[in-house]
């Protein structure tokens, strides 16, 4: 979906000046829960990197996130290491990790690629739960400090930590758009449409999804240690099958491919359940229902199904339709589109 | 005109002095807020409807006031998810200015609203979370403990065993985490001190899909089997053992929460003699226990768990607190000073008061399961009296051990 430049501008622009301003506006408690839309955004931004532009469907990208938030508070729990280079730490254990498992994963496809990483973010899951005398097991990782950016500031209110965390949102959110829009970038997508055809270009298919998969196991990673040092605690359950599937939920939320559209998604996602609940024990049912009618009635994500309207409102014409069919996400899923109709 | 004026302006003056007087008692009668955190969907949703039901039964019994001043509880649900837990604890600390937090329901959950509330110095009500070291090695000023530790009803047991029964050998198989590994950590370091031997420990995860792997690793040579599990988990062990041809061989006998009546009513004979400690029986025959069991099974049509009791008796003690305080709940450390204070003689699990550490000095019941009239019930057969978490031992030398744990106290050769 090619938007007119200066229109995708001033959306940027409105959403760098939202989310800039609004803590100074909205109580304490909405900073938190930007926070988490930050931490979650990012995360599942990397996987969109997978997931839409290379169309690799990882179903194990929390245990990046998880990794590098235990690599972190491990680091500074049992080794005292101070909190900055902890998360330089966390980042580098995540990527290392993405680039082992990368080698076991990437060489299979589809529903075989699902499975690889499904079960390999199972085993850190296992590895979290049970090696008890560095993680903590069950009980999980307590005590981890607060960022502190070496003039005896410690970012423990609520808002600070806010503006150092869309600080570090806001450069990988850059570099990975910068990544998609590269030369580089387009190759993926050639690979997403097809790999073969990519591949008898003369293109590397194996080491393009290999460095896709590393970059976005890294990014991951970031956005675990920033949740980490948020939380000052990390958990098995952060590395749980339920939270890579939560990530490909925000992704197709949001829009795959999209890249931003995954902030968005994070956004609905944490909102809808933390405010929701407040009133109702059927927030899950709610939940459920918005999925189910986004991949029903815009599978093009809630923020490719605005830039298709808006497009359309502002350019006065109809802009060619994005690519993501139902099928699509269907297939994104798993799930065989004709088996299902059938 | 300016007469008008003047006694515009009078009454004007009137008012804002009249305001600024009633003002401070205006904020007295302010309710007093309570934020509740449970899971009430996921798998934990049935044991987080049983706190909920006990804590709110005990308000409707007091009109959902105390001293002059209405209590407000606002529920949040946390599906049993310590990330989660930190989310609501925040909004319900920021965005709802509660007074005070009660809660959680797991362990992991726990340790993680342990360091928040230390840290944001929020007076907290765990009435059911029995991770050991919570009131021991990593205890806080902020966290009043109401309901156990895993440990506790377990020391005394170890004893009772070796003096009631001619167990000897005992294999035990227990959750695979903090919670499992306390209490058999604390069954065992009794059970042997007074004379047992445990020759084999097994750690199933939670939720395993099937206990036929590990019940056929039991050995031949021992006399019982002590386990420990909780909700569908028991369910599906206690059926496994009776399928495997166990139970007419081998005696169980096992933790508090393997036959807890959140779960009971969906047992069959699988569950009969099964011998188990806990602080609360909804089978206890005395008054006060019968007039809470009927009370709450008229309401919600089920007996009452020991989750639905720690948190009722955890709501009396705020109430107790209270009305010692004169309502004044803004004085954290006063009302965190009144909390450990209470001391309840009458409440449905018997007397209860707090230790030194916040912990509860409680009666420890050694009950077995039996059917009375149709019913499958915890039958009381002997009662340890103010039991504290420290059993027998001096306080100082126990914190000095480790806290139980897989590998501690370790397997004797």
């Amino acid at each position: 979906m090619r938007m007119r430049r200066p229109l995708r501008l001033l959306f940027l622009l409105l959403g760098g000046a939202a989310l800039l301003l609004l803590p100074q506006f909205l109580p304490v408690y909405f900073t938190h829960l930007l926070i988490l839309t930050l931490v979650y955004g990012l995360a599942a931004m990397s996987l969109d990197l997978l997931l839409g532009y290379t169309g690799l469907t990882s179903f194990g990208h929390a245990a990046y996130f998880g990794t590098a938030a235990y690599t972190m508070g491990v680091a500074i729990v049992r080794l005292h290491v101070r909190p900055l280079p902890a998360m330089g730490v966390g980042v580098l254990g995540a990527a290392v990790l993405a680039a082992l498992f990368g080698l076991l994963a990437i060489r299979a496809t589809a529903v075989y690629f699902l499975i690889i990483t499904l079960a390999l973010g199972m085993g850190m899951w296992g590895l979290a739960y049970r090696w008890v005398s560095v993680t903590g097991g069950d009980n999980g990782l307590p005590g981890i400090l607060p960022v502190d950016l070496g003039f005896g500031w410690p970012l423990r209110d609520a808002v600070a930590l806010y503006y150092f965390i869309l600080t570090a949102c806001a450069v990988a959110a850059f570099l990975l758009y910068r990544l998609t829009v590269s030369p580089f970038g387009l190759a993926l997508r050639g690979i997403r449409e097809s790999e073969g055809r990519m591949r008898m270009l003369g293109f590397n298919t194996w080491l393009h999804k290999y460095v896709a998969f590393v970059v976005a196991g890294g990014t991951a990673g970031l956005a675990g240690t920033l949740y980490a040092a948020y939380n000052g605690f990390v958990s098995p359950t952060d590395l749980h099958i339920t939270g890579s599937a939560e990530q490909v939920l925000v992704v197709i939320l949001g829009g795959s491919g999209t890249l931003f559209g995954s902030m968005i998604g994070a956004g609905l996602v944490v909102f809808l359940r933390n405010l929701i609940s407040a009133y109702t024990q059927r927030w899950l049912l709610i939940l459920g229902i918005v999925f189910i009618a986004t991949v029903m009635y815009a599978p093009e994500g809630v923020l490719g199904k605005a830039l298709a309207l808006a497009g359309r409102r502002f350019s006065g014409r109809l802009v060619p339709a994005a690519p993501a069919r139902r099928e699509d996400v269907l297939g994104e899923l798993g799930v065989d589109a004709r088996e299902e109709g059938a | 005109m300016t007469r008008r004026l003047a006694v515009l302006a009078v009454a004007g003056a009137v008012l804002v002095t009249g305001v600024g007087i009633t003002a401070p008692a205006a904020s007295q009668a302010r309710p007093i807020r309570i934020g509740f955190i449970v899971p009430t969907t996921g798998v934990f949703a049935a044991n987080g409807r049983d706190m909920v039901n006990g804590f709110t039964l005990f308000w409707e019994q007091r009109n959902f006031t105390v001293a002059g001043r209405r209590v407000e509880i606002i529920v949040e649900d946390d599906v049993g998810a310590p990330a989660n837990t930190l989310t609501k604890a925040r909004k319900l600390v920021e965005q709802d200015r509660v007074d005070m937090l009660v809660g959680p329901l797991t362990a992991n959950s726990g340790l993680a609203l342990r360091d928040f509330v230390h840290e944001a110095k929020v007076p907290t009500l765990f009435p059911i979370v029995s991770a050991d070291d919570i009131t021991q090695r990593r205890r806080t000023p902020y966290i009043v403990r109401v309901g156990w530790t895993s440990s506790q009803p377990n020391q005394p047991f170890g004893e009772w065993i070796t003096k009631n029964t001619s167990y000897r050998r005992v294999a035990t198989i227990g959750y695979d985490f903090a919670f499992g590994h306390e209490n058999v950590g604390g069954f065992q370091r009794t059970f042997e001190e007074s004379g047992g031997r445990i020759v084999q420990k097994l750690w199933p995860p939670i939720g395993a899909p099937d206990y036929g792997p590990y019940l056929a690793q039991l050995r031949r040579d021992i006399d019982a089997v002590y386990a420990i599990f909780s909700g569908a988990d028991a369910l599906r062990f206690l059926s496994q053992y009776q399928e495997f041809g166990l139970k007419a061989r081998l005696p169980l006998i096992g933790g508090g929460t393997l036959t807890d009546e959140h779960i009971l009513p969906q047992m069959g004979n699988e569950a009969l003699d099964i011998v188990t400690p806990l602080h609360y029986s909804a089978a206890l025959s005395t008054s006060e226990n019968r007039a809470f069991a009927s009370a709450y099974a008229k309401k919600y049509t089920r007996s009452p768990s020991y989750y639905s009791e720690n948190s009722y008796t955890g709501a009396r003690f705020v109430y107790e607190a209270l009305v010692a305080l004169r309502g004044a709940v803004e004085n954290r450390e006063a009302f965190l000073a009144a909390l450990r204070r209470v001391e309840i003689s009458d409440a449905p699990r018997g007397p209860v008061t707090l230790d030194a550490f916040a912990n509860p000095v409680q009666n420890i019941y050694i009950r077995k399961v039996e059917r009375r009239g149709g019913l499958l019930q915890n039958t009381v057969v002997f009662t340890y009296r103010g039991v504290s978490q420290f059993w027998k031992y001096d306080p100082e030398e126990f914190l000095k051990q480790p806290v139980y744990s897989r590998d501690f106290p370790p397997m004797k050769p």
